[in-house]
C-alpha cells in the first residue's frame, strides 16, 4: 500500500493504486447503486424462497408458490386447446365437404391435417405427400380408391388390407404366373404398355388385348380405367405405382405386390381424420364430392 | 452612470458549482428554487412549451376521414391489426423502414441542432425540461416566487403549508396522470378508449401504461428535475462531444464583466478596475439547474438561456449594454477574453474592451450567421436532407399493391394421370389501401398452362379475380397445370396481379419446374 493520496483537481483521495501515473479516485458508490445492489440481495434470498431454487439430493427446494415450468406448459397446452376448442367442435359436427366448402374451417383443418400428416403419414408417403415406388403419391389426380371427401375418409378411417380392421378396403390381384404362360404374360405386358406409350413389340399387342380380356377386363374394366371399388389401377394413365415399364408390368402380372395402409380411425379418432382428408384432399388431386 | 439601487441583490449560492459540490459526497440533494424570469428566451420557452405540449396532448384528438374500412384517428399506432397511421399515411409492418428513417433524421437532426446551436434540445424542447417548467408553474403559482418557497421550505410544518404542499403534489398528479393517459391515446380509438378507461373497460395494458407514465412523470418532474439531466440522462455527454469551439453555447463574458463587484461605484471612487457584472446573483437565482454560469461552460447546464434574460434585466436597469451572458461560441469568446487580457499578458481589463466613450469597442467578435455555415454543419444537413429526400421519394413511389409468391417445394412438381406437370403456389396477395378491391391474377409467359385456385376456381383458368378485403392480406393457393408437350426443364414466367379498378400492378417473376426431359 502506498500512503494516502488526494487528487488536486477533484480533492477525492485516490485508492492507492497507480498505473503509469493515473491513480483511480475513491470515490464511493453512488446511493441509488449501493440500494439497488442491496434491493437485489433482498430480492435473490426471497426469491429462492418463493421459487424452486435450491438443489437437494434428488429434487430441489419447490418454493411456497408451488411454480413449475412443466405446469406452466400443461396450462399453455390446455389453453391452446381451450382456443381452438370451437374449431374442433365444428369439424367434429360438419361432413368433409362441409368443411371444404367453409374457408376459415378448411384452412384450420388443412394446418391440423398437415401436423397429424407429419407425425402419422410421413413414414410411407413422404413428408410432401409424393409417396415414392409402392407408396402413392397423393398430389396427384390418380386415385387407386377414389378421390372424393368420403372415398379418402373412408380409406385412412379404416385402412387398405388392414387385418386389424373389418372394413377395410380389400381386394387381392392373383399371381398369374400360375395362370398364364411367359407368352402370354409378355404379351399382355406389351398390350398395358401400350395403352399410355409405345410397346417393345408392337407385334404382341394384339395377342395381349385378348389375354387382357380373357384375365384382366374383370377387375380393371374393358377399357383398362380400373375400378376404384375394387382398387384397380387405371391402366392407361402415366402413373404407375409399381413401375411402368414392361419388365415391371409384367413382373406385377406374374406375382403381384400389395400395399398395406393401417386404419386411423381407431387411434386418431374422427375429427383427426377429417382434418387428415381436408388436408390430402387439397393437396391438388382431390375429386368433387360423391354424395 | 451605474444605478445600483433598484437591483435586488440575491444571496443565492449555487447548489451545483463545483466549490460546493464534493463535501461530503454523500450529501443529500440541496433543493434548488428556481425564480422566475421574464425576458425574451423565457417567452421563447413558453411559445415551445406551448407548442410541444400542444402537440403531444391534442394529436390523438385530430381526426383524418380514411373512408368505412379504416379509422378516422389522424396519427395512430394501431399495434392489434400492426399498422401505423398518420394523416394520409399508413404504414405497414414491412415498411417500418420510415420510422426507423425518422429515427436517423431526428438523431442526425441532433448532431445539427447541437453543432450549431449547442444544447438546445436539453433547454427548449426536451420533456423533461418542459414539464419541470410546467410543474414549476404550479409551484409558483401555489407557493410564490423564489423567497417565499425557501421561506416555506424552512419553515415548521403548519396548516398552511400541509394544504399548500398537498394541493402543490395533487395538481402535479393529475398532471402526470394526464401525461400518461394522453400516451396511450396514441394507441387506440382516442374517444372510445377515454370511455372505456373512465368506466373501468380498457385494457389492463392500459392502466399500467398510464401508472407507470404518472410515476414517471411525478417523479423525474416533480422530484427529481435537475438530477435527471446530470445523473441520469446520457444526452448531455454525447452532446458534449458534439460541440465545438464554433458552437453557440450559453456564456458568462469575464471579459467584460470582470472584476466583479458589489460595490462598483465606491470601487470605482477609490480607483479600483470594475467589471460589468455587479455580483447580484441573479444569474443564479434563475438557474433550474442550480450553477452559477460565471464558473464557466459546465456539464449541468442545459442552456435554457434564463440567466441571459434574469442578467439582461440587471444590464438594462444598470445602463449597461446587454449581452453579459450571452450565447457566444468559444472562439469568439477567446478572441475577446484576448483582447480584453492584452493577449493574456494582463488581468481582465474593461478599458480594453470600451471605447472612450464606454460603449463596448467595435474590435470584439460577435456571432456571425457565416460561423454556423461550416463543413461540419453543412454535411450534417446533407446527410439529413438526403435521408429526408429518400424517404419523401420511398413514400411517394410506393405501391399500394403487393403480390408474394412461394412455390411449394415438396414436391417440386406433381405428374398428373395425363402426363401433364403441375406446380402449387401459395400467393399472398396485399391490398394496402382502406378500400375494397378485386385483383386480377394472371398468368403470363407460360404458353399452355392454366391454374386452379383452392376455394377459388376449380375449373383452370389463366386468370383469376380475387376479392380483396379493405388493408388486408389475402392468401391463396394455386396449382399451374403444364402439358404434357411443355414439358422439359424449369420455366420462367410471371404472375401478375392488377387492381381491376386502377393501374396499380405488381409482378412476381416465378419458375415452372418440370422433370429434366425424358431420355
Amino acid at each position: 500500500m502506498s500512503e494516502k493520496h488526494v487528487d488536486e483537481v477533484s480533492g477525492v483521495s485516490t485508492t492507492g493504486h497507480e498505473w503509469d501515473g493515473i491513480r483511480e479516485l475513491d470515490n464511493p458508490m453512488p446511493r441509488w447503486w449501493l440500494w439497488s445492489f442491496y434491493a437485489t440481495i433482498v430480492w435473490a434470498a426471497g426469491y429462492t424462497i418463493a421459487y424452486p431454487a435450491w438443489p437437494l439430493i434428488s429434487d430441489a427446494t419447490r418454493g411456497v408458490l408451488g411454480y413449475s415450468s412443466r405446469a406452466d406448459v400443461r396450462g399453455e397446452m390446455a389453453a391452446a386447446e381451450a382456443q381452438k376448442a370451437g374449431y374442433m367442435a365444428d369439424i367434429a359436427s360438419s361432413t368433409v365437404p362441409e368443411i371444404l366448402a367453409n374457408d376459415a374451417l378448411r384452412q384450420v383443418a388443412i394446418a391440423g391435417g398437415a401436423a397429424a400428416f407429419k407425425v402419422n403419414c410421413v413414414q410411407c408417403h413422404g413428408s410432401g405427400a409424393a409417396g415414392s415406388a409402392g407408396y402413392p403419391n397423393l398430389n396427384d389426380d390418380d386415385w387407386l380408391w377414389g378421390g372424393s371427401p368420403e372415398a379418402i375418409q373412408q380409406t385412412i378411417t379404416h385402412g387398405i388390407r388392414f387385418a386389424g380392421d373389418d372394413d377395410t378396403r380389400q381386394s387381392m390381384m392373383p399371381a398369374f404366373a400360375d395362370i398364364l404362360d411367359a407368352g402370354q404374360i409378355a404379351a399382355v405386358a406389351s398390350f398395358v404398355a401400350s395403352l399410355s406409350g409405345t410397346p417393345s413389340k408392337p407385334a404382341l399387342v394384339e395377342e395381349g388385348r385378348a389375354v387382357f380380356a380373357d384375365n384382366c377386363a374383370v377387375c380393371h374394366g374393358a377399357d383398362a380405367k380400373g375400378n376404384v371399388e375394387l382398387g384397380a389401377p387405371n391402366l392407361t394413365d402415366a402413373l404407375w405405382l409399381m413401375g411402368g415399364t414392361e419388365a415391371e408390368i409384367a413382373r406385377q402380372v406374374q406375382s403381384p405386390r400389395h400395399g398395406i395402409m393401417p386404419a386411423w380411425g381407431a387411434r386418431l379418432g374422427e375429427t383427426t381424420v377429417k382434418e387428415l382428408t381436408v388436408f390430402v384432399h387439397s393437396l391438388g388431386g382431390g375429386q368433387p364430392s360423391t354424395d | 452612470m451605474l444605478n445600483q439601487a433598484d437591483v435586488e441583490r440575491v444571496d443565492a449560492a449555487a447548489v451545483n458549482s463545483a466549490k460546493n459540490r464534493q463535501s461530503p459526497l454523500y450529501a443529500a440533494r440541496r433543493k434548488i428554487f428556481p425564480k422566475r424570469a421574464e425576458g425574451s428566451f423565457r417567452r421563447f420557452k413558453w411559445f415551445v412549451m406551448a407548442i410541444t405540449l400542444g402537440i403531444y396532448y391534442l394529436t390523438p384528438w385530430l381526426r383524418w376521414d380514411r373512408g368505412p374500412h379504416a379509422p378516422d384517428q389522424a396519427v395512430l399506432v394501431d399495434i392489434a391489426n400492426s399498422r401505423f397511421y398518420f394523416f394520409f399515411i399508413e404504414i405497414w409492418p414491412q415498411e417500418f423502414f420510415f420510422v426507423a428513417g425518422l429515427l436517423v433524421m431526428a438523431g442526425i437532426g441532433l448532431f445539427l441542432i447541437t453543432s450549431v446551436v449547442g444544447r438546445a434540445w436539453c433547454g427548449y424542447a426536451c420533456p423533461q425540461t418542459v414539464w419541470v417548467d410546467l410543474f414549476l408553474v404550479v409551484e409558483r403559482g401555489l407557493e410564490g416566487d423564489r423567497n417565499a418557497r425557501i421561506k416555506l421550505d424552512a419553515a415548521p410544518w403548519s396548516l398552511r403549508k400541509l394544504f399548500l404542499r398537498t394541493c402543490k403534489h395533487c395538481i402535479w398528479l393529475v398532471i402526470a396522470v394526464a401525461t400518461g393517459g394522453a400516451w396511450i391515446f396514441y394507441f387506440a380509438d382516442a374517444p372510445t378508449l377515454l370511455v372505456d378507461f373512465a368506466t373501468g373497460h380498457a385494457a389492463p395494458v392500459a392502466y399500467i401504461t398510464v401508472a407507470i407514465l404518472t410515476a414517471t412523470t411525478y417523479v423525474f418532474g416533480g422530484l427529481m428535475r435537475e438530477q435527471v439531466c446530470t445523473y441520469m440522462c446520457p444526452w448531455p455527454r454525447i452532446q458534449a462531444a458534439m460541440l465545438d469551439e464554433t458552437s453557440l453555447t450559453v456564456t458568462y463574458n469575464d471579459w467584460r464583466g470582470e472584476p466583479r463587484s458589489r460595490h462598483s461605484k465606491r470601487a470605482m471612487a477609490a480607483g479600483e478596475i470594475v467589471g460589468d457584472c455587479i455580483d447580484c446573483n441573479a444569474c443564479v437565482a434563475v438557474c433550474p439547474m442550480g450553477i452559477d454560469i460565471r464558473d464557466g461552460q459546465q456539464m449541468e447546464c442545459i442552456t435554457c438561456a434564463l440567466c441571459i434574460d434574469a442578467c439582461d434585466s440587471v444590464m438594462d436597469k444598470i445602463g449597461r449594454e446587454r449581452g453579459l451572458i450571452s450565447y457566444a461560441t468559444l472562439s469568439d469568446y477567446n478572441a475577446n477574453k484576448a483582447l480584453a487580457t492584452g493577449n493574456g499578458a494582463l488581468p481582465i481589463t474593461p478599458a480594453l474592451v470600451r471605447g472612450v466613450s464606454g460603449g463596448l469597442s467595435p474590435e470584439l467578435s460577435h456571432v456571425r450567421a457565416a460561423t454556423l455555415l461550416r463543413p461540419r454543419t453543412l454535411l450534417y444537413f446533407a446527410v439529413w436532407s438526403l435521408i429526408g429526400i429518400a424517404l419523401v421519394y420511398a413514400l411517394l413511389d410506393r405501391t399500394r399493391l403487393q403480390l408474394n409468391v412461394i412455390q411449394d417445394r415438396n414436391p417440386q412438381f406433381v405428374r398428373l394421370s395425363d402426363g401433364s406437370i403441375r406446380n402449387g403456389f401459395t400467393v399472398k396477395l396485399l391490398n394496402m389501401i382502406p378500400e375494397p378491391r378485386t385483383i386480377s391474377l394472371r398468368l403470363a409467359d407460360l404458353p399452355g398452362a392454366t391454374m386452379t385456385a383452392v376455394g377459388v376456381s376449380s375449373e383452370p383458368v389463366t386468370q383469376l379475380l380475387l376479392p380483396v378485403e379493405p388493408d388486408r392480406l389475402r392468401t391463396v393457393k394455386i396449382f399451374i397445370r403444364l402439358p404434357s408437350g411443355e414439358a422439359g426443364g424449369d420455366h420462367n414466367f410471371r404472375l401478375i396481379a392488377s387492381d381491376t379498378q386502377g393501374p396499380e400492378t405488381a409482378e412476381y417473376n416465378a419458375t415452372f419446374n418440370t422433370p429434366e426431359a425424358s431420355k
